[in-house]
């Protein structure tokens, strides 16, 4: 089978009793790189915290299913090990707990027991994907994120996604506070992950990062809904032109989800 | 339970119990001097706790001895989890019951003149050094309160440890407590006497398996670092949950001493447990770290002290504690400047994570300051786990246990990773593993 299918329909999102995503369709397939733009406060990142389970996020109506299963009923550990994964925008920091240490946990916790992963070969592909993303070894045995720098943290969320391979990634906003070789090597990373059965919804208010990783597609959001798709020339437009036309396109004054 | 007030050892008991173990005269009067005391003296009175119907003067004080082993080989599972495998600690004291079940001392240290021995032995054959130091005034005095003088008067285990001027030991000294049978009683002393200008590194482990028999253990320390001095003392208590505590461990630190602490308080009984430094001598400086996790009924209170009375000393204490269940902890931690002791630096931090709804945790940070210039810090918290943390962490595809045993793991760890043996660590990183699964 090619490729896992993560299918998002009609979702509906509060926080705190505050709609935020207004019903939003994507379905995104293993193999498949897509990329949700637009401007701040319209609902890109509580699309992706509410895929992942996030505690302070309702879903008030739709459904997202992952291979055809209920992702909804599922608690956010199940999501993961399924092969859902988010890069997030602020990772928490956990104190007193390294990197490593973590890294081999969070391994392990796909396998069964008993088949936890040798040592030596955790080492070994731990300290292959430091090299790839750049990353000084001395990261592994700090404390998971405490006192990492915000570009540090970036990194460390694709160290975790290149070692843990998850079938569907949703990365918001990785390439928020990078400089341009941070953002080159980050993207590096995901690139490598390339592969028919690798897919991945890469949230971004920049077209910048979309310099380094070509998506399949492009969808904008304005007022917590999908509002236009297209290809990798759309991303370009919007670099160009930025989002005014499409305001005026579809008749949008205000495209915040705030005062929509 | 009712506590009789009258105690159960009178005069004529002591009197024998001391000849049995062929004790000096000096010995036997202090122990006499003791019981006396002990029937008038008040019990201890720990902060916010109420120990009221705690019982730690009623118990079975019978001696009894222990098998020897020949090698920790011999030993059983998880007290060979205490040792490096296939190389048995060069200075090891084990006491099985009341009695030295394996005892070894590298020639090296013998010829630099160091003594460790079990205290009972050590009470006869250097009773000089022993009285010089055990239980004055400088450290843990008799008449303190009901338990230092029944202490006092009934002491029935321990070990002396003597390190003589200008010698420096890099491998480490332990000793264990293992208390085999779960009817008896510990009241274990340990003496430590660190000379001018030496350093060592001494842990300890407190062992026993009476979850249901009810009884006590009465545990002090005294650890004196004489001038230029540096001790690093590791312990990790594990009496089982039937064994009311007290443990009540002491350093006096003299000039450009240093006395670190790293103890893992892993009781599952009722346990009042002090560790109180007092830093005497200028320059002389102190790190207190300790742990404890909570379970079960249970029922802790810890107070950790600070005393300066030298000029610029240092002091540091770090508690965490993790309660589950339905346990209490009270984590007192003072910081003592006394008039004189300017440019003293007294800072503290005790941090308590609490995982259920009926567990209870207090942290009490307490400065009290008589010189002008000086420094201090405190810092205390008491909380529950941060759901954001373990929201990321479950991203991951930890499960809830998982993650919360990542979560209490790293936030143990700051003490945890101070102990000074690797073995040690790992041991105690066990028991915490078996206390919160």
């Amino acid at each position: 089978m090619a490729g896992s299918v993560l299918e998002i329909k009609n979702l509906h999102v509060s926080i705190e009793d505050k709609e935020i995503l207004k019903g939003v369709d994507l379905t995104i397939k293993g193999g498949e790189f897509h990329a949700v733009m637009g401007p701040n406060g319209t609902g890109k990142s509580t699309l992706a915290s509410a895929i992942m389970g996030h505690p302070l996020y309702e879903i008030t109506e739709g459904s997202i299913t992952f291979n055809g299963e209920d992702v909804l009923e599922m608690e956010v550990d199940e999501r993961a090990r399924a092969g859902l994964f988010l890069a997030m925008q602020y990772p928490s920091e956990i104190s007193g707990v390294t990197t490593s240490d973590f890294l081999r946990s969070a391994i392990n916790a796909r396998r069964e027991e008993g088949d936890e992963i040798p040592l030596m070969q955790f080492i070994k592909e731990l300290d292959e994907a430091l090299d790839y993303l750049e990353i000084d070894k001395g990261m592994a045995t700090r404390y998971l994120n405490e006192g990492f720098s915000g570009g540090e943290k970036k990194r460390n969320e694709i160290l975790q996604l290149m070692l843990l391979r998850p079938e569907i990634a949703i990365l918001d906003e990785i390439d928020s506070g990078l400089d341009i070789d941070a953002l080159k090597v980050v993207s590096k990373g995901i690139n490598k992950l390339r592969d028919e059965n690798f897919g991945t919804l890469i949230i971004t208010h920049y077209q910048r990062l979309l310099n380094y990783i070509t998506p399949d597609y492009v969808h904008v959001m304005m007022q917590g809904r999908v509002v236009k798709s297209g290809g990798p020339e759309l991303a370009q437009r919007l670099e160009a032109e930025g989002y005014e036309w499409i305001k005026e396109e579809l008749g949008i004054e205000d495209e915040t989800v705030e005062n929509a | 339970m009712t506590v009789e007030t009258k105690l159960s050892f009178d005069k004529a008991y002591i009197e024998q119990f001391s000849k049995d173990r062929n004790e000096p005269e000096w010995m036997l009067n202090f122990r006499l001097d003791a019981i006396e005391q002990a029937e008038k003296l008040e019990m201890p009175k720990p902060d916010k706790t109420t120990i009221r119907n705690w019982n730690f003067t009623d118990f079975n004080h019978e001696f009894k001895t222990g098998e020897a082993v020949s090698s920790v080989k011999d030993l059983p599972e998880e007290l060979r989890v205490f040792f490096d495998e296939d190389k048995a600690p060069e200075n090891l004291i084990i006491q099985r019951n009341h009695s030295v079940a394996y005892a070894s001392l590298s020639e090296d240290l013998k010829e630099k003149g160091v003594i460790f021995v079990d205290l009972l032995t050590a009470i006869r054959e250097h009773g000089d050094l022993v009285q010089k130091y055990f239980m004055t005034e400088d450290g843990v005095s008799v008449n303190e309160h009901k338990l230092t003088a029944l202490h006092a008067a009934l002491v029935n285990g321990g070990v002396f440890l003597y390190v003589p001027q200008n010698v420096q030991i890099e491998t480490p000294i332990q000793t264990i407590f293992w208390q085999e049978d779960p009817d008896i009683t510990l009241i274990n002393h340990v003496l430590v006497v660190v000379d001018k200008n030496s350093s060592i590194t001494y842990v300890e482990n407190n062992l026993s398996h009476n979850a249901e028999t009810e009884t006590v253990a009465n545990i002090i320390t005294e650890v004196h670092a004489l001038d230029g001095a540096k001790v690093a003392y590791g312990a990790v208590d594990n009496f089982a949950a039937a064994t009311t505590t007290y443990v009540n461990r002491r350093g006096i630190a003299g000039r450009d001493a240093t006395i670190d602490w790293a103890l893992g308080q892993m009781n599952d009984g009722n346990t009042i447990s002090e560790n109180v430094t007092r830093l005497v001598g200028d320059n002389s400086t102190s790190q207190a770290k300790a742990v404890s996790v909570g379970r079960g009924n249970q029922t802790q209170n810890f107070t950790s002290v600070m005393h300066h009375d030298g000029k610029a000393s240092d002091g540091f204490i770090l508690q965490r504690g993790v309660m589950r269940e339905a346990s209490t902890a009270i984590f007192n931690a003072i910081g003592k400047i006394e008039h004189g002791g300017t440019k003293a630096n007294s800072e503290q931090e005790s941090r308590v994570l609490m995982l259920s709804e009926k567990a209870r945790g207090d942290a009490n940070p307490i400065l009290l300051i008589d010189e002008d210039d000086v420094t201090a810090g405190h810092a205390a918290s008491v909380g529950r786990v941060d759901p954001i943390q373990m929201y990321y962490l479950k991203s991951r595809g930890l499960t809830d246990d998982e993650a919360q045993r990542l979560l209490i793991h790293g936030f143990l760890d700051p003490v945890v990773s101070q102990l000074p043996i690797d073995s040690v660590k790992q041991q105690l990183k066990h028991v915490i593993e078996r206390k919160i699964n």
